[in-house]
């Protein structure tokens, strides 16, 4: 019955280091919710990219998704760990003892997403029916107008649930930034209180993550399934 | 007012329109009929430019849709049409379907577009429902707006593809009544159609084709009283019975 003594001390461990987990729930957030908006805006434009008929455009948004798409985020976190700051610090012209990480971590989330959110967003344009094109054109509008009035309000309000869907994932993949040392909810929680504590607290602190990965992430697919009834 | 020279168009290898040529002078009504696949919606399509043409020449007024200096999104603007499933916006409103291309294409502001919007709202006897998507419509009273919503701009000249045969029959009348009274009004109108009844009321001319040609383009007397062609008497054998 040692699974039962692991939980009944989780109470105790959280109510020690709530400012510790609070802090790693946060930083998971702020990854999450960057990474999301700036994911579906550069998405948008990869999609738009894609969908386009300039050649060099077209080419570069391919290869883009596709070698995103084909490396190990887990790779792509590490690559921008060790790549990323230097870059960062020598373009802010920052000192080099600067802390950008948390910074590198977003832009590497934000570009690994963009990747997944311009192929969901390609789909949802090309859902849209060649009648909605012909409809607007024969209105007078311009193909800007067409898309940005028309093709993308009508793609996008399909694709919220797959978009949401999404960022559910994404915020289970956030954990990965414990490679670039980040204390994110699950750094907190694992490494910092449990590892740190020593004895059975690792477990406690194990099935506490799960606990609150699975309560958050289950809570915000219900949200999505209610939408996607609406 | 529409002038058709010598138009093909291939898809690939299979070619839709053959060589066709045709004009539509202002106030008149030409109905445009024929077997399925014979390439009436693409010709309609090609009059605004909608779909490009291989070969030939299209002009409405002077302007010349096929030339490349040619500001299509202008043109179009002052050429309505209106299409076999409505194409509404389903994400807008009924008033915003009508305002929008106003306010962002012709430039007007929100007031007048508004007004210009329940003013033909009204015409078409659905003032009531401005406010709704238009998924809350029946398929009659959402073609009827689509009407509507091309005449908001003020056109030149109407296409119309098969504005009715996507509709249960019990609302081809109130859609087809609209029409009516615009041609009754003079408006230049283009019109694929099978509905016969609406090409004796009030069509000049019918424009036969098949298999991507136009094979007969004559007066619409002659149409119904002496078709030319075996194929034009086959198919109005098989539709009027
Ligand atoms: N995008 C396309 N690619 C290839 N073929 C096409 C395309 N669009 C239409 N066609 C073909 O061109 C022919 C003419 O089509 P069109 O829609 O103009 O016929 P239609 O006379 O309007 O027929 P209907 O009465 O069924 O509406 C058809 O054989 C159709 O299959
Ligand atoms: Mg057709």
């Amino acid at each position: 019955m040692q699974l039962l003594e692991w939980i009944a001390n989780i109470p105790t461990l959280i109510n020690h280091h709530n400012e510790l987990l609070l802090m790693g729930l946060w930083l998971t957030v702020k990854i999450t919710f960057t990474a999301v908006v700036v994911g579906i805006i550069w998405g948008t434009v990869l999609a738009l990219m894609r969908l386009s008929n300039i050649k060099l455009l077209n080419i570069f948004a391919r290869g883009y998704v596709n070698l995103f798409r084909s490396i190990p985020l887990l790779l792509v976190l590490l690559w921008f760990y060790l790549a990323l700051p230097q870059a960062i610090k020598y373009l802010f012209q920052l000192p080099p003892y600067a802390d950008v990480r948390i910074a590198s971590a977003m832009i590497a989330f934000a570009l690994f997403e963009a990747a997944y959110y311009s192929e969901i967003i390609r789909a949802g344009i090309n859902a849209v029916s060649k009648g909605q094109y012909h409809a607007a054109f024969a209105l007078g509008m311009t193909k800007g107008q067409t898309m940005r009035l028309i093709i993308l309000p009508q793609a996008f309000r399909a694709m919220i649930p797959l978009l949401l869907t999404q960022g559910i994932i994404l915020f289970q993949d956030t954990s990965l930034v414990y490679v670039m040392s980040l204390i994110d909810l699950f750094g907190a929680s694992v490494t910092q209180i449990g590892m740190a504590q020593g004895g059975t607290a690792k477990y406690s602190m194990i099935i506490f993550a799960a606990i609150s990965y699975f309560v958050i992430c289950f809570s915000a697919s219900r949200l999505v399934n209610y939408l996607k009834k609406d | 007012m529409i002038t058709l020279k010598n138009i093909s168009k291939w898809y690939g290898r299979f070619q839709v329109l053959k060589d066709c040529t045709t004009q539509v002078e202002k106030g008149e009504v030409v109905v445009v009929c024929g077997p399925s696949g014979s390439g009436k919606s693409t010709l309609i399509k090609t009059v605004n430019g909608l779909e490009p043409v291989q070969k030939g020449k299209i002009f409405i007024g002077d302007t010349e849709i096929t030339s490349n200096s040619t500001n299509l999104a202008r043109l179009r603007s002052r050429v309505g049409m209106v299409f076999q499933h409505f194409e509404l916006f389903p994400h807008l409103t009924i008033l915003k379907n009508l305002t929008l291309a106003q306010i962002k294409v012709l430039g007007r502001s929100d007031d007048e577009a508004k007004e210009k919007a329940l003013s033909l709202l009204e015409r078409v006897g659905l003032s009531a429902h401005a406010n709704k998507l238009p998924g809350q419509l029946s398929g009659g009273q959402q073609q009827r707006v689509a009407i509507a919503r091309a005449l908001c701009m003020d056109p030149v000249v109407m296409l119309f593809d098969e504005p009715t045969s996507a509709l249960d029959p019990e609302m081809v009348n109130e859609v087809l009544d609209v029409m009516v009274e615009l041609a009754y009004e003079g408006m230049t109108m283009m019109v694929v159609t099978h509905e016969m009844g609406f090409a004796r009321k009030v069509a000049n001319r019918v424009i036969f084709m098949d298999k991507g040609e136009i094979i007969e383009d004559t007066s619409k007397e002659q149409f119904f009283s002496d078709p030319q062609t075996d194929r034009a008497k086959d198919f109005l054998a098989k539709i009027i019975h």
